[in-house]
């Protein structure tokens, strides 16, 4: 069941000097523009509203001045928020004195920076006691804990290093093992891969990936990566001009951009790295295994100008296809049972597989590639051409969906 | 004609004010001042007798080896140390320079332990910094000699009004480097240290002068070598030490044993200098 962690409720940062007026044009709908041009003041974030669910890694994603950093740091209150309401487990974080505040800093949210933020007067293990050791933590057990976080990463070996004797991605590891020493129940990730080589940073995707099978932490994320974005983020917040204008998984943003500026933000995203077989794939003509017989079988790829076909159950399980030639044989022989000349060479792909990872199916294949749900249920087929075609797809298509 | 318009303003006696405000801090808080004169001059001979308690061949390696050290182990600094103490030693200044070393020491000491702090409350108030600012840069430009003045009524004369004088001359360079060394500390620093919930003071501690050191360090050298300039010029109110030597001579016109003295000052100077930078940096 989900639960939900962390919620912001119109949530809004302004910068400068007539904060209240700015504020009140904020409330009326004026344009960030308009706004700087009246008051001097900039709106960082303009009333921002999600949800974060228990144990998701939830994305910011914008272009730089969009506000996603505005917006991380107001979520500890790095920066003050000017309204509204960040609930942590239900608790307001906006509306805590300084004790409060701490405690949660402490116990409930870490942070990971992009520069690192490791501190360069500090060994690699004395950086990761940190969190602890502000805490009060007596030095045997924050080092225990330092060193089993930077064991986990595999970094004890350096612990007695100084930063700047690590590279960028090993440093960057140990800014998480770090933010993980003290136990958080909530990441707050600010562009933490950004400043990695793109090898390196695919690396530490896939190890936060790794992490999160077993940690389930509530992750925020920020990045202005749209293919970072749609690898690790269970969904994903578009923001533009401090504004959040679209929430939803990677698959809904892509497939459906919710207005224009989204829109232009994914068109050059590889494609094939998103989508999946059920979004190319196309209705199949089946032929139900008990009650069509090779008669039928013929009747019907005359019509349609088919060489074959796909057979399945009564329960839509894929059983295998017939082709023409056998068909045609098995008129002459005079068989009534389609089950005689079904082959079962056809490959077939769980519908949620990558495009990309169809080409070596397709590629190897004569026949076309069946789409198949968990159950083995027949949902559609992919031939070479629609594999080609989505790559292709001009964006001014209507999104591919056959279901 | 505007030179008889401006004529008209009468004269404001600032002089007269200035006068009237040290007069009467000084008989008015005589039991103050008179407590830290003799309270400081008798902690500062106990010094000079405590460094001239030393045996002068142990007192030279002792800062021979402090020189090797911070030298980084190379030995152009050391072979220096060695010979200048050699030739202070052999012109008869050892006595004078033991005096210097003290009114330096002092005033060093409590310039740093007044300009770290102050250095850090501008760092963290605007209205601190606002306020202290020029006062700083009058504590600056102000002729030196200025402040031997009040120094005289408050203190009479002799080693503590040269150390009072020499503290509000020397002071400045440590406020400002604190000032700016906990200035120039990241953001980002700033921002992890508090995203794990650090107190004010953690976060000063632990983070900001850590990383401020290097810059405080090179205030507190710039401190030093203001100090020693200035204990030169207290030698006019009778602050013993090199300085008296170097004073001694000029009122008798005297070009060598100023020079001796003089030199004595550089080579002291110089040992001050290169130790204190070559610990700052192989601190990082």
């Amino acid at each position: 069941m989900l639960t939900t962690k962390v919620e912001i409720q119109n949530l809004t940062k302004i910068f400068g000097k007539k904060e209240r007026q700015a504020l009140e044009l904020v409330k009326k709908g004026h344009s960030k523009e308009d706004i700087l041009e009246k008051t001097g003041a900039t709106v960082g974030v303009n009333k921002a509203s999600f949800k974060v669910e228990q144990g998701e890694i939830f994305v910011i994603m914008g272009l730089s001045g969009s506000g996603k950093s505005t917006l991380v740091r107001m979520l500890n209150r790095l920066i003050e928020p000017t309204e509204g309401n960040i609930l942590i487990d239900g608790d307001d974080i906006a509306k805590m004195d300084k004790e409060q505040l701490r405690k949660v800093r402490r116990e409930k949210v870490s942070m990971v920076f992009q520069n690192f933020g490791l501190f360069p007067h500090r060994t690699i293990l004395e950086n990761t006691e940190y969190g602890l050791e502000v805490q009060g933590v007596d030095k045997a057990e924050r080092q225990e804990k330092a060193e089993r976080a930077l064991d986990n990463a595999g970094l004890l070996p350096y612990k007695d290093q100084r930063p700047n004797q690590l590279s960028g991605g090993m440093q960057q590891r140990v800014g998480l093992a770090r933010a993980l020493a003290n136990d958080p129940e909530i990441l707050l990730m600010d562009e933490a891969f950004s400043a990695l080589d793109p090898l390196i940073r695919r690396d530490m995707q896939d190890e936060l990936l790794e992490m999160q099978d077993t940690m389930h932490k509530t992750i925020i994320f920020i990045t202005h990566d749209l293919n970072e974005s749609l690898r690790i983020g269970d969904r994903i917040a578009i923001m533009k001009d401090g504004e959040v204008v679209q929430v939803g998984t990677g698959e809904e943003i892509l497939t459906n951009p919710a207005n224009e500026y989204v829109e232009r933000f994914v068109e050059d995203v590889d494609r094939s790295k998103v989508l999946t077989a059920e979004n190319i794939m196309e209705r199949p003509q089946t032929l139900r295994i008990k009650q069509s017989g090779p008669r039928v079988a013929m009747q019907r790829m005359k019509a349609d100008n088919l060489s074959s076909m796909l057979v399945v159950d009564k329960d839509h399980v894929l059983k295998g296809y017939v082709t023409d030639e056998d068909i045609l044989e098995a008129v002459k022989q005079d068989k009534k049972d389609l089950q005689e000349i079904v082959r079962t060479d056809i490959p077939k792909v769980h519908k949620e597989t990558l495009i990309h990872e169809l080409y070596d199916v397709i590629h190897n294949s004569q026949t076309p590639v069946a789409i198949v749900d968990g159950e083995d249920k027949l949902l559609g087929i992919v031939v070479r051409g629609l594999v080609l075609g989505a790559l292709v797809k001009d964006r001014e298509e209507e999104p591919v969906d056959e279901q | 004609m505007n030179s008889s318009i401006l004529d008209q303003i009468p004269r404001l006696p600032v002089s007269e004010w200035m006068s009237d405000i040290i007069t009467w801090l000084t008989q008015n808080l005589s039991w103050f001042f008179g407590a830290i004169r003799d309270g400081g001059a008798w902690l500062m001979d106990g010094i000079t007798d405590l460094l001239l308690f030393i045996p002068p061949v142990l007192f030279i390696l002792l800062l021979v080896a402090l020189a090797f050290f911070a030298g980084r182990k190379k030995f152009g600094l050391p072979v220096f140390t060695l010979l200048g103490l050699l030739y202070i030693h052999n012109q008869g200044l050892w006595e004078p320079l033991m005096y210097t070393i003290t009114l330096v020491l002092v005033a060093s000491l409590l310039s740093i332990l007044i300009g770290v702090p102050v250095g850090i409350w501008m760092a963290k108030s605007r209205t601190a910094n606002w306020i202290i600012t020029p006062i700083l840069d009058f504590m600056q430009t102000m002729p030196a000699f200025v402040y031997l003045i009040p120094a005289v009524a408050f203190f009479g004369i002799g080693m503590v009004p040269g150390v009072f004088s020499a503290v509000i001359f020397a002071l400045p360079p440590t406020v400002r480097f604190t000032n700016l060394g906990i200035r120039q500390v990241p953001d980002e620093m700033i921002e992890a240290s508090e995203s794990f919930g650090s107190t004010g003071s953690q976060r000063l501690f632990k983070v900001e002068l850590p990383l401020a050191k290097p810059t405080i360090m090179a205030g507190i050298n710039q401190t030093v070598l203001l100090a020693l300039s200035m204990v030169v010029i207290a030698s006019m109110i009778g602050a013993p030490g090199l300085g008296e030597r170097v004073i001694n001579a000029l009122q008798r016109a005297q070009v060598g044993p100023g020079f001796v003295a003089g030199f004595a000052l550089v080579v002291l100077a110089i040992i001050l200098d290169r130790v204190l930078q070559g610990f700052n940096k192989s601190d990082n």
